[in-house]
């Protein structure tokens, strides 16, 4: 079943159009990775899937009773956020408020929820802890426990393991592979082929524009499968 | 002390500024952490400029302040958010743009119709004895709507402030939050401004905010923190005013100065002790 998919669609970042060309689709169960240097438009087009803007061309089609908020979303790492003062329950919690509505408080099967996903994630003795005073590994699975928290049908990360070390990075894509044996959609952003070869089932390759789309096994036929820069040489 | 204070409430002006004060530096607090997380400091000095420019105008046209300044400041407001929001670049200049031109028209407005008197100087630093009797129902009706808001929109002002990417793809309507603070700082510093002055206002909204960030490192508690240190500072600030007669504004920003060391010295000291 399609989740979502583009149809020749174009986003734009400040009134440049950062992604284009975009033909793919996304079903339940798949695991696109979507793979491209610094600056290829992978974030606006994880932007654009989010429904945070709308697309400069073409359509995007969203799947019978599949709507943007049923995504849990992982951003890229700020460094503005590194120092919010944030209890990490809070921030595990506040995953799943938007299906709150307008009922102000969390219930408490909400914090049974949240402890559950920040346990999942190897990070529940933290859970009376701030976030300023984590780890970078430790911050990024607070915040993965907050995807967790708000998401349906699809998990969206936006260079998870960027800063990481390599084991921690490691864990975030088992992490990760996890969600997706469980039959949620996984979309994972980043630019490190060599981790994600043994994972994703799907390849979007960006610059600027699509330049390929198709299964894993396709993509490591093309040249850009052969010769994409190992590991993470940008950080 | 208690002598004092009985004293200072037996004047209707210094009691009037004391309840007025003491409520708008706790709204100003509660706001200001969400502001100064979200980087939107400057807005609030924005606005104190916009809202001199306002009072100006009020006074040439004989016209009640609050009346012309509340809706001139809370569009500004809204202006002022749409600005930042849509070029993060050019946003600060956009706004020392929008503060210094509003300062300016004010200035012209003055200069041609009362003159450079008594007046300017009061909008400019503030003055005690503006507070009127509308003021104080005023500031009790907002300081409530504030803290209501607070209790009620608690979870959703976090989880906004800390992360309105991530707040907006869930489902929650990020802009209308940001614009119901950015209206209620408009009303507190339409109503702070008088007696605080426009040039000081926004250290209210600030201070508060970076000195309990010293040491607390929730968001619960550093809102708690601000309305705390907030409330003390201005009643010191005014004791301070009314004992040595220095200028109220002046006097409740040095205890805000005095605070904020205070809060470096012991957070830097609980680092050293935790590390």
């Amino acid at each position: 079943m399609t989740l979502i998919a583009c149809q020749d669609a174009a986003f734009a970042y400040e009134g440049m159009v950062a992604a284009d060309g975009l033909n793919f689709s996304v079903a339940a169960g798949d695991y696109l990775c979507v793979l491209g240097e610094n600056g290829a438009g992978k974030t606006t087009l994880a932007r654009g899937l989010l429904g945070l803007i709308p697309p400069k061309q073409g359509r995007i089609i969203r799947g019978e009773g599949f709507a943007p908020t049923d995504i849990g979303y992982l951003p890229q790492q700020l460094e503005a956020r590194k120092d919010f003062p944030a209890g990490v329950l809070e921030i595990a919690l506040s995953g799943l408020l938007a299906r709150r509505g307008l009922r102000p408080f969390y219930s408490r099967d909400d914090r049974a929820k949240a402890e559950a996903n920040l346990r999942r994630l190897g990070v529940a003795d933290l859970k009376n802890h701030c976030f300023p005073e984590l780890s970078s590994g430790q911050q990024r699975r607070v915040l993965l426990a907050r995807a967790l928290g708000a998401m349906r049908k699809m998990l969206l990360l936006d260079e998870p393991t960027a800063g990481l070390d390599p084991i921690a990075a490691r864990e975030f894509y088992k992490l990760a592979q996890e969600v997706n044996h469980s039959g949620v959609a996984v979309i994972m952003v980043s630019h490190d082929l060599r981790n994600v070869a043994a994972y994703a089932s799907h390849i979007l390759h960006l610059q600027r524009k699509q330049i390929f789309f198709g299964s894993m096994e396709d993509y490591r036929r093309t040249d850009m499968g052969r010769n994409f820069p190992e590991g993470e040489k940008h950080v | 002390m208690f002598e004092l204070l009985a004293e200072m409430f037996s004047y209707t002006f210094m009691a009037r500024a004391i309840l007025v004060g003491l409520l708008v530096s706790l709204c100003s607090a509660l706001l200001g952490v969400s502001l100064v997380l979200k980087r939107y400091s400057m807005i609030g000095d924005g606005l104190a400029h916009v809202g001199f420019g306002a009072l100006a105008l009020a006074t040439a046209m004989h016209a009640a302040p609050l009346l012309v300044s509340v809706p001139v400041v809370v569009l500004a407001a809204f202006l002022l958010l749409r600005v930042n929001e849509q070029s993060k670049l050019k946003g600060d200049a956009a706004i020392a743009l929008i503060s210094t031109s509003s300062m300016a028209i004010g200035v012209l407005v003055i200069s041609m119709t009362t003159g450079m008197n008594a007046d300017v100087h009061n909008y400019l630093f503030g003055s005690i004895l503006a507070m009127s009797r509308g003021d104080v129902y005023l500031s009790m009706a907002l300081s409530f709507a504030v803290l209501l808001l607070f209790a009620l929109f608690y979870n959703k002002i976090f989880a906004v402030t800390f992360d309105e990417t991530f707040a907006r793809a869930s489902g929650i309507r990020a802009g209308a939050y940001n614009m119901l603070i950015a209206l209620l700082t408009a009303l507190v510093i339409v109503l702070g401004m008088r007696m605080m002055g426009a040039l000081l206002i926004t250290s209210l909204i600030i201070f508060p905010a970076l000195t309990s960030m010293r040491l607390c490192k929730k968001f619960k508690s550093v809102i708690f923190c601000s309305a705390c240190v907030s409330t003390l500072c201005l009643l010191c600030g005014l004791i301070l005013s009314y004992v040595y007669g220095t200028p109220a504004g002046a006097s409740v920003v040095a205890a805000n100065i005095l605070a904020f060391a205070i809060f470096c010295i012991l957070g830097s000291l609980k680092a050293r002790i935790t590390a």
